[in-house]
C-alpha cells in the first residue's frame, strides 16, 4: 500500500484535522507514514498544504515528488489548483467548491469550478451544504475527508475510530455529527464515481 | 524497552531533552523552532518534574540562562530559530571557550526557502564557526535519538553541542520509538575548576587553547558516529555526500539500493576518513546539503584541484532554496513524471492580518496621518503587523531584525528625516527594542513609537509575551516622558482619537510613545475555546 496525499487550503480552514484522522488510521494499521505540515506566517490566511504519505513500506522523503500523488484532498476550490503538478496522470483531485475569498483579485468562482470540471479525475462537492444536511456546517472538513475517503486505502472502521478518538472530547453528540458528515461525503464521491 | 510515538521533528527534540534528562528548556518563539519548547511545556513528565519551561524575553537572556542551568551541573536545552542564533551569537561563542557544566544541547531550527524568515541563513556556519559538534538529524527518529546523544556528547566532553535542524523536518511528523523512561536529572554540581568560566584575558587564552585542544577528538567522534555512515556502490563514476534530510531526498530516487557509492553526515565537524574513502573510489562527487554550501565549499578547497564536486556553486542545483526530491532527482539526470499543469497561472494567496485584528485600525489611523507627510517615513520590525508592509495597507518600509524599527527611526531621524515613526509588537519590544527606546530617549531624538500591544507573541502562535502588562512602566523607566506615553483600545470607533494622537505626537519634538492595546483575536478565540 502506498498513498500520497497533497492536502490544501487556507490558513486557519484546519486541514490538519483531516490530516490527524488519516494519521491516526495509519498507525492502527501499522503502516509507515509521513506528514508535513505548513506552520508560520501562511497560517494567517495565506494558502497552507500538507504533504502526507502513508505507506508500507519505509517512506524516505517528507516531500511528495512531482507528478506522484494519488490525490489532492482541498477545502477550497481555487486551492485544488494550486497543487496539480505533484498530482499523477491517473490521480484525483477532490475538492470543495465553496470559495475562501480573502484576496481582491479572487477570480471568477464559475470558472475556477470550471476548470475544476475540465479535470481528467475529480470529485466537487459544496462540503458546506452537506455539512449543514448532517447538522452541523463547521463538520465541513469531515465531509471533505469523507468524500476522500473512497480513494485511500484505509479500513473503513480505522477511519471511524480516528473521527471518534480526536472528537471524543467535545462529546457524543459532536462524534455522531461528524461521523455522519463524513458518509455524507463518503456516499456523494461513490455516487459520483458510479455515474 | 521502546515504545513508538507519532512526532514532528521539533516535537522529537522536546521529547529527547525530557528523556535525556534536562532540567530545564530556554527558548524564545520562532518559526520553524517554536513547537520544541511548547512540546515540553505540556509534557506530563516535564510538568510532574516542573522542569523550566517558560518562555525568556529573547534568545540571548535564554541561552545565558540556560548556561547559568548548566554551570550549576545541571542538562538543558536552549532553542531558536536561526537568525535568534545571531541574537544569541554572543553568548554562543563565548561558551564555546568557557565549555559548559551539566550538558546543554542548543537547537537551532533553520529555514531555507524563507517560509517565515528574512533570511536563510545555514547555522553550521555558527557551529563551525565556534568549533562545536553539530548534529544534523536526517529524520524524526534521529532528531529524538540525536536529542539524547547530543546531551551526552555535551557533557561528557565539556562543550555545548548544536542539533541543526530544517523547516522539512521541524514540521513533518511520523512514527519515532522512544525510551521507555526519563533519564533521572542531575544533581546540582558546580564546576571543578572556579576559573572556567572567568573569560579574564590570561584564562580566556587558556580555554581558548582547550577547545583547540579539543578539535581532534571532535573529528575522531565525528569518525565513529553511528550517524554518519558510508554505502557501497556498484557505479564508480559518481559519489554522493547527503547532509541530514537530504540524504531522504536521495533514497526517495532509489527506494532499494543506489548505484553510486553514499556517505550521509549527521555528525560534525566533518568526517575526513569517511569523505576520504568515499573520494578514493568516484569520479565525481555531488553534495546534496539543505542551506548554504558549506560541506560543498569544504570539499571543492580553494584551487579546486581534486576531483570534480558538484553541488550549489556550480549549478547542478540552485544555489538558494530547499532541496525537495524533484531537485535532486534533476541533479542526478533522473527521468521523473511531471505531474498535471494548468494552462493558466493562478493567483497568490499571501497571508495576511486576520479579520478584526486591532493591527488594521492602528493602520488605518497611520496611513490617515502619513498622507499628510508622504510615504517612506515608517519603520517597522518582525511580527503579524510585518503584513502592514503588504497591501491594502503598505504603511511600512522596513522588517530587518528584531527592534531595529525603534533604531532605525532614531537614525532617519539624526539624519534629519521628518516625522520618523516606527511600529514595533510589545513582544519584539520587549525583544530587543527597549535598548534602542533608550538611546532615543538619551539624545532626545524626533520619534514616534507605535507600540501595537496585542498582549501575545502572534505570529507565532500566541505565546505569553513578556511585556505583558509592563509596556507604560518600561518606557517610563527608560525616560519616555509621561505626557508623551498614551494607551487606547485599538478599535473601529477609536479611529479619530487615535489620529488625533498621532498628529499631536508628530508635532511634538521628541519621543513619544503610543500603544493601541487589544488582545490578539487568534489568542482569544483560543481562550474562548478551553
Amino acid at each position: 500500500m502506498k498513498c500520497d496525499i497533497v492536502l490544501a487550503g487556507v490558513g486557519g480552514q484546519g486541514i490538519l484535522s483531516i490530516a490527524t484522522v488519516l494519521g491516526l488510521a495509519a498507525i492502527e494499521n501499522n503502516l509507515y507514514l509521513k506528514q508535513a505540515e505548513t506552520h508560520g506566517m501562511s497560517q494567517r490566511g495565506g494558502a497552507v498544504q500538507s504533504y502526507l504519505r502513508l505507506s508500507d513500506q519505509p517512506i524516505h522523503s517528507d516531500l511528495i515528488p512531482s507528478g506522484e500523488a494519488q490525490l489532492i484532498l482541498s477545502v477550497e476550490p481555487l486551492e485544488s489548483l494550486r497543487y496539480l503538478s505533484f498530482l499523477s496522470e491517473e490521480g484525483y483531485v477532490i475538492t470543495n467548491t465553496t470559495p475562501y475569498v480573502n484576496i481582491p483579485d479572487y477570480p471568477d468562482v464559475e470558472g475556477v469550478l470550471k476548470t475544476i470540471a475540465s479535470l481528467p479525475h475529480q470529485v466537487a462537492i459544496d462540503a458546506e451544504f452537506v455539512a449543514k444536511e448532517s447538522g452541523n456546517a463547521k463538520s465541513s472538513n469531515m465531509v471533505m475527508l469523507g468524500a476522500a475517503s473512497p480513494f485511500i486505502d484505509l479500513p473503513l472502521e480505522s477511519l471511524e475510530a480516528a473521527i471518534r478518538s480526536i472528537f471524543a472530547r467535545k462529546g457524543e453528540e459532536m462524534v455522531a455529527v461528524n461521523l455522519k458528515a463524513f458518509h455524507a461525503g463518503r456516499s456523494f464521491a461513490e455516487q459520483t464515481l458510479n455515474h | 524497552m521502546t515504545h513508538k510515538k507519532l512526532l514532528l521533528g521539533v516535537e522529537a527534540i522536546g521529547q529527547g531533552a525530557i528523556d535525556g534528562g534536562i532540567s530545564g528548556v530556554y527558548a524564545y518563539p520562532g518559526t520553524p523552532s517554536t513547537e520544541i519548547t511548547e512540546y515540553i511545556q505540556e509534557n506530563e513528565v516535564a510538568i510532574e518534574r516542573n522542569l523550566h519551561r517558560q518562555w525568556s524575553a529573547n534568545e540571548k537572556t535564554a541561552m545565558e540562562a540556560a548556561l547559568g542551568m548548566s554551570y550549576a551541573g545541571k542538562r538543558t536545552l536552549v532553542c531558536m530559530k536561526h537568525v535568534g542564533l545571531n541574537v544569541a551569537a554572543d553568548v554562543f561563542m563565548n561558551i564555546a571557550v568557557t565549555g559548559i557544566n551539566g550538558g546543554m544541547v542548543i537547537a537551532v531550527a533553520d529555514d531555507p526557502s524563507m517560509h517565515s524568515s528574512q533570511n536563510e541563513q545555514d547555522s553550521r556556519y555558527y557551529g563551525r564557526f565556534a568549533m562545536i559538534p553539530v548534529l544534523e538529524p536526517s529524520d524524526q527518529q534521529e532528531a529524538y535519538d540525536l536529542t539524547l546523544a547530543g546531551l551526552e556528547l555535551s557533557e561528557k566532553n565539556g562543550v555545548p553541542v548544536m542539533i541543526r535542524i530544517t523547516t522539512r523536518l521541524a514540521h513533518s511528523r511520523s512514527g519515532v520509538l522512544l525510551m521507555e523512561k526519563a533519564r533521572m536529572e542531575n544533581p546540582i554540581s558546580l564546576p571543578s575548576d572556579p576559573m572556567q568560566f572567568v573569560l579574564l584575558p590570561a584564562n580566556a587564552r587558556r580555554r581558548y587553547q582547550n577547545l583547540l585542544n579539543q578539535q581532534d577528538r571532535f573529528l575522531e567522534l565525528s569518525e565513529q558516529s553511528v550517524f554518519n555512515k558510508f554505502e557501497d556502490g556498484a557505479d564508480r563514476s559518481l559519489g554522493i555526500v547527503c547532509c541530514g534530510i537530504a540524504v531522504n531526498y536521495f533514497r526517495e530516487n532509489y527506494p532499494g539500493v543506489s548505484p553510486y557509492p553514499w556517505v550521509k553526515i549527521s555528525q560534525y565537524p566533518l568526517p575526513e576518513n569517511l569523505l576520504k574513502q568515499l573520494e578514493s573510489q568516484v569520479d565525481e562527487i555531488l553534495v546534496l546539503e539543505e542551506g548554504y554550501p558549506l560541506v560543498e565549499e569544504q570539499l571543492r578547497g580553494f584551487f579546486q584541484r581534486g576531483k570534480k564536486i558538484l553541488g550549489r556553486l556550480d549549478g547542478t542545483l540552485p544555489r538558494a532554496g530547499e532541496l525537495n526530491p524533484d531537485l535532486v532527482a534533476s541533479a542526478l539526470h533522473l527521468e521523473k513524471p511531471v505531474g498535471q499543469e494548468l494552462q493558466s497561472t493562478l493567483v497568490n494567496r499571501p497571508p495576511a492580518l486576520c479579520k478584526g485584528c486591532g493591527h488594521h485600525d492602528t493602520y488605518r489611523a497611520l496611513n490617515e496621518v502619513m498622507e499628510e507627510h508622504g510615504k517612506g517615513k515608517v519603520f517597522s520590525d518582525i511580527g503579524c503587523y510585518t503584513l502592514g508592509a503588504l497591501p491594502p495597507y503598505s504603511s511600512i518600509y522596513s522588517c530587518v531584525d528584531m527592534g531595529a524599527s525603534v533604531t532605525m527611526a532614531k537614525g532617519a531621524a539624526d539624519a534629519g528625516l521628518f516625522p520618523s515613526v516606527a511600529v514595533i509588537g510589545d513582544s519584539t519590544f520587549t525583544h530587543s527594542g527597549i535598548t534602542g527606546l533608550l538611546d532615543a530617549v538619551n539624545e532626545q531624538s524626533n520619534i514616534v513609537l507605535i507600540i501595537g500591544d496585542n498582549e501575545s507573541i502572534s505570529m507565532t502562535g500566541g505565546q505569553d509575551s513578556s511585556a505583558l502588562g509592563r509596556i507604560e512602566a518600561i518606557c517610563e523607566g527608560v525616560g519616555v516622558l509621561p505626557d508623551h506615553i498614551h494607551v487606547l483600545e485599538s478599535l473601529p470607533k477609536n479611529h479619530e482619537i487615535l489620529v488625533g494622537l498621532l498628529r499631536q505626537e508628530i508635532a511634538y519634538q521628541g519621543v513619544s510613545v503610543i500603544i493601541p492595546r487589544r488582545e490578539c483575536i487568534q489568542k482569544l478565540a483560543r481562550r474562548k475555546r478551553n
